[in-house]
């Protein structure tokens, strides 16, 4: 039963990751007792699962997953979100207004409209039906400030790190409140624009580096040595 | 257009641009180079030039084509006015719209269409300069461009062609060869499957010659698969040099 790459090497879709008795874990596929790589990507062994933790993916809904996305369309009795995902999302107007609401009097538009970005969580969603979201519960709802970003959705794991190390540190060294949302778009809301930059920087690079060791000890550096790149301008432009 | 080259293939055994029959053009291969798609690739052959670019899985739009099993795969290839010596126009022409379909029929096996069902895949193959054996070329860099995209494939797909210029079989035509030689095979290949996924013959060959074509063409096949996997890499490798 041999196995033909290292933990953490680079795989290709159509790489010969493993013979015999192993299972096709993500992003990887099983053919005549043989298991290749659908995706690129990193390999994984664990134990008799081989994964591809994939460096490219697309978010594909899950129930019980939280995703923030945007209003598109505004219907009769609910709204069209876009969650960056191949299907569009739908939000009952029921779920949102909690007394029960009339068409021909309600407003959809005062309550969401086009462009206003929401927090949900799915609750139903298959091959053949669209997924369905729903905002009735504490902290999801409207996002009022902050600022997007959006990165690979199987990067999410990394950003928040092992047991949410990663994501603990920025929150601390930035000083900012950062949304996750499982189709890889993060909402970031700091005090003042600077501290949300910071994260913005902060959360591209680990984008960028998610497939190297020793992440969240660089990005804790690099967030340091912004910071007093920072203070330091500050204090230069108060001296003048 | 050009005139008449009196032979393909001179004394020394060497063709035109002075390859030798069981050699490929100069390739140079990159991927992700267009930051609007979702996956993109460019390849360089010989005086090949190729730009893919890959949107999806996503709605599908008129919403009557969408399939309640499987991801549409659209294709479009098309070649831009300046891409030969005489302007073309930029309406598909009859072949591209056949090539559209060649494309797409030759990429389609590697993708798990059924993993996504009602959703539509595009891609969209440009060819900016044209040197013969553009569908090679084209299927090279689509394949590229799915995988850049981050959809599930079986396998990369690679393609390269052979054909019959003088009285010899060689491989990767360029224009003159494919125009002015007797016999043109285009393959394409799933690399670890080993299956073919297109194989075309254009011209007249006898069974051996055609065997030996079919042979030749797949042995380039192998050579562009090295090189693909290469440029796939390349664009995560910058950030891991970081770490060292």
């Amino acid at each position: 039963m041999p196995t033909f790459f290292e933990r953490r090497q680079l795989a290709t879709p159509g790489d010969l990751l493993a013979e015999g008795d192993y299972i096709a874990g993500e992003d990887t596929y099983k053919e005549d007792n043989k298991i290749y790589a659908a995706r690129t990507g990193l390999v994984d062994y664990e134990e008799k699962r081989v994964n591809i933790v994939a460096l490219k993916a697309f978010y594909i809904p899950k129930i019980g997953d939280r995703v923030i996305g945007t209003v598109v369309e505004i219907g009769f009795s609910g709204w069209t979100i876009d969650i960056s995902a191949p299907y569009p999302a739908i939000l009952r107007a029921g779920d949102v207004l909690t007394r029960s609401f009339k068409p021909q009097r309600n407003d959809l538009t005062e309550v969401l409209d086009v462009g206003d970005v929401v927090i949900a969580k799915i609750v139903s969603y298959d091959r053949t039906h669209d997924p369905q979201l729903t905002v009735a519960e504490p902290e999801l709802g409207k996002v009022t400030r902050g600022q997007l970003v959006r990165v690979t959705p199987t990067k999410i794991p990394r950003v928040i790190g092992r047991k949410g190390s990663m994501i603990t540190m920025i929150k601390q060294e930035t000083g900012c409140h950062i949304e996750l949302g499982h189709n890889g778009i993060i909402l970031i809301t700091g005090k003042n624009i600077e501290d949300e930059e910071l994260a913005l920087t902060v959360i591209r690079k680990i984008e960028q580096e998610s497939h190297t060791s020793g992440l969240t000890d660089r990005i804790s550096q690099m967030i340091k040595k912004e910071k007093e790149k920072r203070k330091e301008e500050t204090e230069d432009e108060s001296k003048t | 257009m050009s005139q008449k080259h009196e032979k393909l293939i001179d004394k020394k055994g060497l063709r035109l641009d002075g390859r030798k029959f069981d050699e490929l053009r100069q390739i140079k291969i990159e991927v992700g180079i267009l930051s609007n798609a979702d996956g993109s690739a460019y390849i360089e052959q010989g005086k090949n030039k190729i730009l893919a670019a890959v949107y999806g899985p996503r709605e599908v739009h008129p919403k009557h084509l969408s399939l309640p099993d499987r991801m549409l795969l659209k294709c479009r290839y098309h070649m831009a006015p300046f891409s030969v010596q005489e302007r073309k126009s930029p309406a598909p022409s009859r072949r591209e719209i056949e090539l559209s379909k060649v494309i797409r029929e030759a990429v389609e096996p590697a993708i798990f269409l059924e993993y996504y069902p009602r959703t539509a895949l595009d891609v969209f193959v440009e060819v900016l300069q044209a040197d013969g054996s553009t569908r090679c070329a084209s299927i090279v860099a689509a394949s590229l461009a799915l995988a850049d995209a981050g959809i599930p494939m079986r396998d990369l797909i690679v393609a390269c062609s052979a054909g019959k210029a003088e009285d010899t079989i060689v491989m990767d035509l360029m224009d003159t060869e494919d125009k002015q030689g007797s016999a043109d095979v285009p393959v394409a290949l799933m690399p670890n499957m080993n299956a073919i996924t297109l194989l075309q013959m254009d011209g007249i060959l006898s069974l051996e010659e055609f065997e030996q074509a079919v042979n030749l063409a797949l042995e380039g096949c192998k050579k562009i698969y090295a090189m693909q996997k290469e440029a796939l890499r390349a664009k995560y490798v910058d950030a891991k040099e970081v770490e060292e």
